[in-house]
């Protein structure tokens, strides 16, 4: 139960797609090193689950991090939200639906009490990748020797305090001693175990962790469902305007010997 | 009607020479009757351009050229603006596409024998809008001020810092200030936007008039206009109108159904079109732990990384660009065609072509022992095509060349 995310997976090749890296596969052996984070499945069009993430980021994100370029509007009206409703139980700082998503906190006293001004979240899950935020969320550990008394396995020495503990409990690091490059034993957190269970069971917590990272998904690019719907339609026209010029190309043609 | 349209045709032709330039550039432009698929890419490179420089018209007016506002003017556009995400990933693929476009279009060249006389300058015209497409690239990455466009810069212009007296002097000259910063955004939008357009425009321009003079080569490299019929058109060439425009137009509908999988499906391809790490805001006191420029820059790039002295690394990569120019001088063979050169050519190009892709992916990659060693050797290749290519070409077994063009 609650065993650790990143342990496993070692030795899964990265690779990044592309018709440069086909021919080139080979090397990717070579190249990558580092152990990926597990993969999870987000899907931005689960609405549901989008409501429940955007809850889970005003109560416990938006205190710190803002998403500057996302505007409740845009939310209420993408995640079937009533305005009245996203008012009541979004909007904790301001009362504008037009407003982005903004913490009250002042950036420069935030740089005093955790060290570095919290990130904004607006494109978070872009620059990271959905699966190193599920990875980080769900990886904090006890570390006494932190200002925080926490660490976590993604980010080593992250400023970041455990924030979801009420929902997860806590989590002991699992400790081995692992050679290091002179071939010294060095004691190495491999993993994370459960120690004291929070308000939500494991399957739960991560099921939360989830709904919260594929909302991260969605501020990233609100655009997206509506790229995809785009895209097909003009792929379609695309492929009846292929048709009609291959015919006028093989009419015209038919002269050339 | 028809009527009104002829008699305003004449009256602009008496003014203009309007039907004179679209027959000669047009309809009474003969191209050779066979080319294959190598040959939609000079057509598809136009396409592209023209996308770039619409798209860009409808980017320049929501983006902010300022270091505190540029990032966020993008993804405020993304959102806020309608359809101003699909006019970014319009020309974020754009510009990939671009790249390879003119790739396919240069290795074209190579193997049809393309830049040999008559079209020598053609071929070095075609080069200058390669360089300075690659600064065109290289000004617009730093627009979205992410990390990568921000470090990328800070890589590149500190390269110059290598060149011996003057190189420091002339990076902060480029830079505008001791780091990129605000004043080096502002510089290089106005280069983006507005000076290197204009120059590319010309030069697309003048490619197209020196195509236009000498005539289009074909995959076998023979010249049609050594026979004619007795109203003096070549035997072997079709009108471009409607022959050729029919036909392109296919190109481009092929080519933009796999334009909008990668704009609509997959805008970043991976992290090769828009790098993961160009979604955090730059930051100039935190620098990434790998930096490397887009991945049409990356087989030089490899090159500079291949040598372990900054100046002679420089030099390395300068060359290696500046050598293409001199490929029509290199080539001593008699032949233009692939189709009749000896194994000698073949296995050249085929080394060649793989150590350009090889270096290509080497230079995205975190820099070990191994992978040097590898760009290293490639580079050797790399360099071997062209050094050598006065000795191989002369010394091939070439075969006859037909007198006629061969269909298929």
């Amino acid at each position: 139960m609650g065993q650790g995310q990143t342990g496993a997976g070692a030795g899964h090749l990265q690779v990044r797609g592309g018709a440069l890296a086909a021919a080139l596969l080979a090397f990717v052996a070579l190249g990558s090193r580092a152990t990926p984070p597990p993969e999870i499945e987000v899907d931005v069009h689960d609405k549901a689950s989008l409501q429940r993430g955007a809850r889970l980021f005003v109560n416990y994100c938006l205190s710190c991090h803002s998403a500057t370029y996302m505007r409740f509007s845009r939310l209420a009206r993408d995640l079937d939200i009533p305005e009245a409703v996203a008012k009541q139980n979004l909007m904790f700082v301001s009362d504008k639906i037009g407003d982005t998503m903004q913490v009250s906190m002042n950036p420069r006293e935030a740089e005093t009490w955790f060290g570095v001004a919290p990130p904004d979240l607006s494109v978070l899950a872009r620059a990271r990748g959905v699966d190193w935020v599920y990875a980080f969320l769900t990886s904090f550990y006890r570390d006494p020797s932190r200002p925080n008394g926490v660490n976590n396995l993604m980010l080593r020495n992250t400023a970041m305090p455990h924030v979801l503990w009420e929902l997860q409990g806590w989590q002991e690091p699992v400790i081995e001693n692992k050679p290091d490059e002179a071939g010294q034993p060095v004691e190495t957190v491999v993993g994370v175990e459960l120690a004291e269970p929070g308000a939500l069971g494991a399957e739960e917590f991560k099921a939360a962790v989830r709904d919260l990272v594929g909302f991260l998904a969605y501020v990233s690019e609100p655009a997206k469902p509506l790229r995809q719907r785009v895209g097909f339609w003009v792929l379609w026209y695309l492929a009846v305007f292929l048709a009609v010029a291959y015919l006028l190309k093989r009419e015209y043609w038919r002269d050339v010997h | 009607m028809s009527g009104a349209l002829a008699r305003l045709g004449h009256w602009v032709d008496d003014r203009f020479p309007l039907s004179k330039l679209w027959n000669e550039h047009v309809a009474q432009y003969y191209a050779p009757k066979n080319f294959n698929f190598w040959y939609y890419f000079g057509s598809l490179a136009l396409l592209v351009l023209v996308i770039q420089l619409i798209t860009g018209i409808w980017l320049a007016m929501s983006y902010k050229p300022d270091a505190a506002l540029a990032f966020g003017s993008i993804e405020l556009m993304m959102r806020d603006v309608e359809w101003g995400w699909l006019m970014r990933y319009l020309h974020s693929t754009g510009a990939s596409a671009f790249f390879i476009v003119v790739y396919l279009h240069m290795f074209r060249a190579f193997l049809y024998g393309s830049y040999k006389k008559p079209r020598e300058l053609l071929w070095i015209i075609g080069m200058v809008i390669y360089f300075v497409l690659m600064a065109e690239a290289f000004f617009g990455y730093l627009l979205p001020w992410g990390q990568m466009s921000y470090w990328g810069a800070q890589v590149i212009i500190s390269l110059f810092g290598a060149i011996p007296v003057i190189g420091e002097d002339l990076a902060l000259w480029i830079r505008g200030d001791y780091v990129v910063s605000d004043v080096t955004l502002n510089r290089f939008y106005s280069y983006h936007v507005i000076a290197v357009p204009l120059v590319l425009i010309g030069l697309v321009w003048a490619h197209i008039m020196a195509l236009h003079e000498v005539g289009s080569n074909n995959p076998d490299g023979i010249e049609i206009k050594y026979h004619k019929d007795p109203q003096g058109r070549p035997l072997d060439g079709i009108p471009f109108h409607p022959y050729y425009t029919v036909k392109d137009v296919v190109g481009m509908v092929v080519f933009l159904i796999l334009f909008a999988l990668v704009v609509f499906f997959a805008p970043e391809l991976g992290g090769w079109f828009l790098e993961h790490n160009n979604f955090e805001p730059a930051n100039p006191i935190k620098t990434p732990e790998h930096i490397a420029p887009l991945w049409y820059l990356t087989p030089y790039y490899a090159i500079l990384r291949a040598i372990p002295d900054k100046l002679l690394g420089v030099l390395a990569m300068g060359v290696s660009i500046f050598i293409l120019f001199l490929v029509p001088w290199l080539d001593r063979s008699p032949v233009k065609s692939i189709r009749y050169r000896g194994p000698l050519y073949r296995w050249a190009l085929a080394i060649f072509a793989i150590s350009f892709v090889a270096l290509g992916y080497l230079g995205t990659q975190s820099p070990t022992e191994v992978l040097t060693w590898l760009a290293r050797i490639f580079s050797i290749t790399y360099f071997a095509f062209f050094f050598l290519m006065p000795f191989y070409t002369r010394w091939d077994k070439d075969k006859p060349v037909p007198e006629r063009v061969t269909s298929k």
